[in-house]
Formats: C-alpha cells, structure tokens, sequence
C-alpha cells in the first residue's frame, strides 16, 4: 500500500487542448480518493495518469514516495478497474484473476491459493470456470472487481466501476465497496460522475471541472462550505438554488436584493463586497415553504415533484424568464402547481460567492 | 411469403451452379479419357478413369511442383502474417513519428504492378544469386503480401477494444506479452483471413513463378500446368487433372482457417 502525489500535473492532448491542468493532488495512504466531475472534466485522465496508461505533458507523479513519472504500467504496481470491466473474453474467470499474478512471477500454488481466497471473498468460486460472456452484467463486474482485489496492489484505481450495474444492484455494491475498502484498508482512487456515490463512499473528494481541480475536501465538507460557485451547484440533490444579489441601500438599511428575493443584509455574516455584488446560493433543503405573505418572497408554484421520500417544489418567485426556485420539502405538505406560496430562505445556510471569480466568500 | 421462399431458392441455386459449374466441369473432364473429352463432352459422367492423375504424378512428376507451391506458399504465408502481425500492432497501437507516411509507403510498395517489375527484380536476384531458390521467390511474394497483411491486421487490432490491452498492461504484462496473450488470440479471425489470402495469392502467383524459377525441379503448381502444353497437343485432361490437385490444398486451407473465423469471439469482454 501507498500514498500517490499528483505535482502539477498537465496533460495536454495532440491538439493542445489540456485534458488535465496543474492538477495537485495526494492521496494518502489507505485513503478511499473519489474524483468527482462531470464528463468532459479530465477525471478518468487523470486516473490513466496515475496508471501510466497516459504520460502526463509536465509535473511529476509519485507512488509511495518513488517518482514513477515516466514508468510504464507493468512497473507501478497498481491495479484497476475499467467502466467496460475488459475483462478478457478467451479467458475463463479464473484464468482472468490468475493473469496478473503469472505477468509478475508468482508460484503456482500461491497463485491458486490467492485466487481461491478472493474468489471467495466475492462469493464469484462457483464461476470460476466460466468464460465472462457467459457472466451477466453483476457477475463481471465481481470478477473485474476480483482481478483487481487478487493482485494485493500498492493502490487501487477504479474507473466508474458501478455505472453499467442496475440501480438496485449499484446501491448495494457501493456499500459492498465501502465495506470492502473499511476491511483492506487499500489506497484506492475512486472515480465517478455520480455524486451519490462520492458521498457516500469517499474520505476525500476531489472535485474537477474542465481538467482543474475545484476542490479537494471530505464529503460533508464539500456539501456544507463548497468551495465555489460550480462545486456548488455540482453536487447536492436536487441542484444548489444561486443567484446574482446586489447590495443596496434602503430606508431601513442595507439589503442583500435579487430578481427573486430581498434579505436584510444583517443575517448574513457576509462583509460587502467591493463590486457591490455576489453570488448567493441556498440548497433546496433549507428553503421553507410558508403560506404567502409570510416570506422572505412570494412565487408561484410551477412544478410538484413527488419522490416519496421528500416533495420537490419549483417555484417561480422572480418574474417571468428567472430561474425557478427549487424547495425541498416533507413529503406529506399537501400542495398542487400554480398555487401560491411564500419562501423563507434559512439566512444561516446562505452560501455567498464572489460574483466574478466565483469563489467561495468567508 | 411461400413465393418469396421460392424465389430465394432459385436465387441461391443459380448462384450455386455458376461458383460450383467450372469446379464440376475441371473435376468430371479431368476423369474423363481423352478421346471422349474431344469427340463428345457431356455433363453428365460416363466411363470415369484415373488415367489423367496417373499421368500426372508418373509422367510429369507433379509431386515436385506442388511440394514446391506448399513450401513457397507456406513460407510466405508464415513470414508474413507473422512480421506483418508484428509490424500492425505497432501502427495500431504504438505511438510514434511518421505513422501514416510508413502506412502510406507500405500501400504504395503494393501499387506498383507485377509486368512492370519484374525485369529489375530478375536482375536484383540474379545478382543475389537467388534465382531458381526458393528465397528468391518467397521474398517478391512477400513485397506484395506483407502489405495486405499489415493493412488488414491494422485495420483489426485497431477494432479489438483498448481497454483490453490496458488492463494487461496496468496488469504487468509487457506490450509483447500483451501481444501474445491477449491481442493475437482475439485477433484469430483476423490472422486466418489475412493467412488465406495471402496462401492463396502466393498459391495461384504465376508471373514471378514462371520468370524467377529456371528448371522443373523449381517450378510451382501454375507454372507447372501452364507448361504442360506440348508444341503439338493441348493434353487437357491432366491440365484439368493437375488443377484438380492444385486447388485441394487451397481449399483444405480455407477449410482449417474458416473454422476460426466465428463471430462473437470477443464477445462478454466489454459491456456491448
């Protein structure tokens, strides 16, 4: 087991576009790293980086303290896992998990023996063997997952290894790898789009957008003080609400005022800023509903989603064409589309951003 | 429905009969006694005989020529789509300088036609003193073969799917052993294709065949069959007899090498 640095790291396509840039990062050893980002960000770039499967244009990569920048993948001594699970398909099962074993010149009795042990571990011994079309969706992904485990590697890269299972079976295997890392205590560098899954899983998240890294923080750290203004709408469920507030002067004082909303300025401990605006953005969660009137702004109800769990109402609070307000609430509020309502914004939660740069104020 | 069915039928036995007519005809005259082969050919077979193979093999000794064929033939299909395996991978997946100038030079060596290289390539292998060897035959074969190969395995490895090859690298296979491991055995129908048709190209090659060997215990199959024509008498019955022969080996091959061209063979690799 071992630590990995990122130490600006860029990787630049044949065009010269930056898929990765100046990307620092480290995860530390035993450490569960989830790379989080939307398609396009450079998140499984930089997971290839890390395996030598990709050569990065400048900065330096370190595993367990060694500089592995120019090594190939045969000598780094990681193991991973590919969305597609590759696994390879004129091989039995066991001869899939044996495969890294026999490249690096293990004995043949250890061979089985390591084998028979994970293969156990994943409850996968009755396949072993089966040729992987002969697998369902489930079952390879255990296998790829086996292959990956067998190989006692110094870190574990997994390339959205959940994203082709059902929801159900997805649930249960994000808690099966939770547990599975709580057991191995393994490096394991973890990436996904899905911020459930990130969450959930991970000690640290790291946040990336358009090859750069956002922000590098633990789950609730990342939910609570997002570092800016993209962290913030990216992650969380259903999306951060944000809005452009200017400062203003008013009879009774200062005032935080948008197209949706006016807040007095004294809630927010926020200092003014110097362009005389920012972003403020609030989850959905802490916005209340009252009866009109009786909050911080009135709007009309447009949409009602009902999950179940919690009641998604959006609510069209600043005139035609603004965003629509998105309210989180209990489930059992009787409430139907085009009624009228007040909206009470919780003033502690308020996230305030700077309204060029986008980070984080305070 | 019933129509359609009946049609299909009619379709697919006269396609039948033009592929299977000559083949029928080449087998039925080359045991058909020579006198009957002028004075009354029929498509039905009367008084079958051997005497055409037994003239072959006893008179004209056509052991030699198609021993001659298997080696060269051989030889050039082994070389081939073993360096041209090689040499594939490397443009397909490889990065390097100057890919598509290499790829564009191996197309152009194979633009050049036969007629107009052979004068030069006589002198360049009489002056190696590799006329009437087999070398010198397998080499010229190769300059035309190699170039299918390389571009049709490139074409193949380039479909095999990446991730494949990279989980054997992070894996700790090396590229050779990743080669060995897990892209050839994928690649198999793509080999068998590019083994057939460079046998049968070095197979039924004539032109170089007939200008680089220099006495029968050289010649190959066409030359051969090509050469049995006397100043006086075309003997069509062991002409026939001999393409007979000549085309059990091509189709044995064909036979051996179709059986590894079954879809599918990658199939529960990648979520499809």
């Amino acid at each position: 087991m071992a630590a990995i640095e990122l130490r600006r790291v860029t990787k630049a396509f044949a065009n010269g576009g930056l898929a990765v840039e100046e990307v620092t990062l480290d995860v530390a050893d035993g450490e569960l790293l989830v790379i989080l980002g939307p398609s396009g960000s450079g998140k499984s770039t930089v997971l290839r980086l890390m395996a030598g499967l990709e050569e990065p244009t400048a900065g330096q990569i370190l595993i367990g303290g060694r500089d592995v920048t120019g090594d190939p993948p045969q000598s780094r001594d990681l193991a991973m896992v590919f969305q597609s699970y590759a696994l390879y398909p004129h091989k039995t099962v066991r001869e899939n998990l044996e495969f890294g074993l026999r490249m690096r010149r293990l004995d043949a009795a250890q061979v089985v023996a390591r084998v028979d042990r994970t293969a156990s571990l994943l409850g996968i011994d009755t396949l072993l063997d089966r040729k992987p079309a002969q697998l369902s969706g489930g079952q390879r992904q255990r296998v790829a997952l086996g292959r990956a485990l067998v190989r006692e590697p110094q870190a574990f890269l997994l390339d959205e290894p959940l994203s082709n299972l059902d929801p159900v079976l997805r649930v249960s295997t994000r808690a099966e790898l939770g547990l599975l890392h709580q057991r191995l205590r393994t490096t394991t560098v973890y990436v996904t789009h899905d911020q459930e899954e990130a969450m959930t899983l991970g000690t640290r998240i790291a946040v990336m957008r358009d090859g750069r890294l956002e922000q590098l923080a633990p789950p609730l750290e990342v939910f609570r003080r997002p570092a800016n203004v993209f962290v913030a709408r990216f992650v969380g469920s259903p999306a951060m609400n944000v809005w452009r507030c200017a400062w203003t002067q008013t009879a009774d004082g200062m005032r935080l005022v948008s197209p949706a909303f006016a807040l007095a300025a004294g809630t927010v401990a926020i200092p003014q800023p110097p362009s005389g605006q920012l972003d403020v953005g609030i989850r959905p969660h802490d916005v209340e509903l009252t009866p009109a009137g009786a909050g911080d702004v009135d709007g009309v109800v447009e949409v009602v989603e009902r999950l179940g769990s919690a009641t998604i109402v959006h609510v069209q609070a600043g005139g035609p064409g603004a965003e629509l307000v998105r309210a989180a609430i209990a489930a059992d509020v009787p409430i139907a589309a085009r009624e009228r309502v007040g909206l009470r914004l919780r003033p502690d939660r308020l996230h305030c951003f700077d309204d060029r740069t986008g980070q984080r104020l305070s | 429905m019933r129509r359609r069915a009946w049609g299909w039928t009619a379709v697919t036995a006269a396609l039948v009969a033009a592929l299977l007519g000559p083949l029928y005809w080449a087998v039925l005259s080359s045991l058909t006694p020579e006198p009957r082969l002028f004075a009354a050919p029929g498509l039905v077979p009367r008084a079958l005989v051997l005497t055409h193979y037994r003239a072959l093999f006893e008179d004209h000794d056509f052991w030699v020529p198609v021993a001659n064929s298997l080696i060269v033939a051989g030889t050039t299909t082994v070389v081939s789509v073993v360096l041209g395996a090689l040499c594939a991978y490397a443009t397909a997946r490889l990065r390097f300088r100057g890919k598509a100038p290499i790829l564009a030079f191996v197309l152009a060596v194979s633009m050049f036609p036969q007629i107009a290289i052979v004068s030069p390539l006589y002198m360049v292998l009489r002056a190696a003193g590799l006329l009437n060897t087999y070398p010198g035959l397998v080499l010229p074969y190769l300059s035309f073969a190699m170039p299918l190969t390389i571009w049709l395995l490139d074409g193949y490895f380039r479909q095999l799917p990446l991730d494949l090859e990279e989980a054997a690298l992070v894996d700790g296979a090396g590229r050779l052993r990743t080669l060995k491991e897990i892209v050839l055995p994928l690649a198999w129908p793509g080999l068998a294709t590019t083994a057939i048709l460079t046998f049968l190209y070095s197979w039924n090659e004539f032109l170089f065949a007939l200008s680089f060997t220099l006495g029968p215990e050289r010649y190959t199959v066409p030359v051969a069959i090509a050469l049995f024509r006397g100043q006086y008498q075309v003997p069509w019955g062991q002409i026939l007899a001999g393409a007979v022969v000549a085309t059990v080996p091509v189709a044995a091959v064909v036979m051996v090498a179709q059986r590894r061209i079954t879809a599918g063979l990658t199939s529960g690799a990648v979520k499809g």
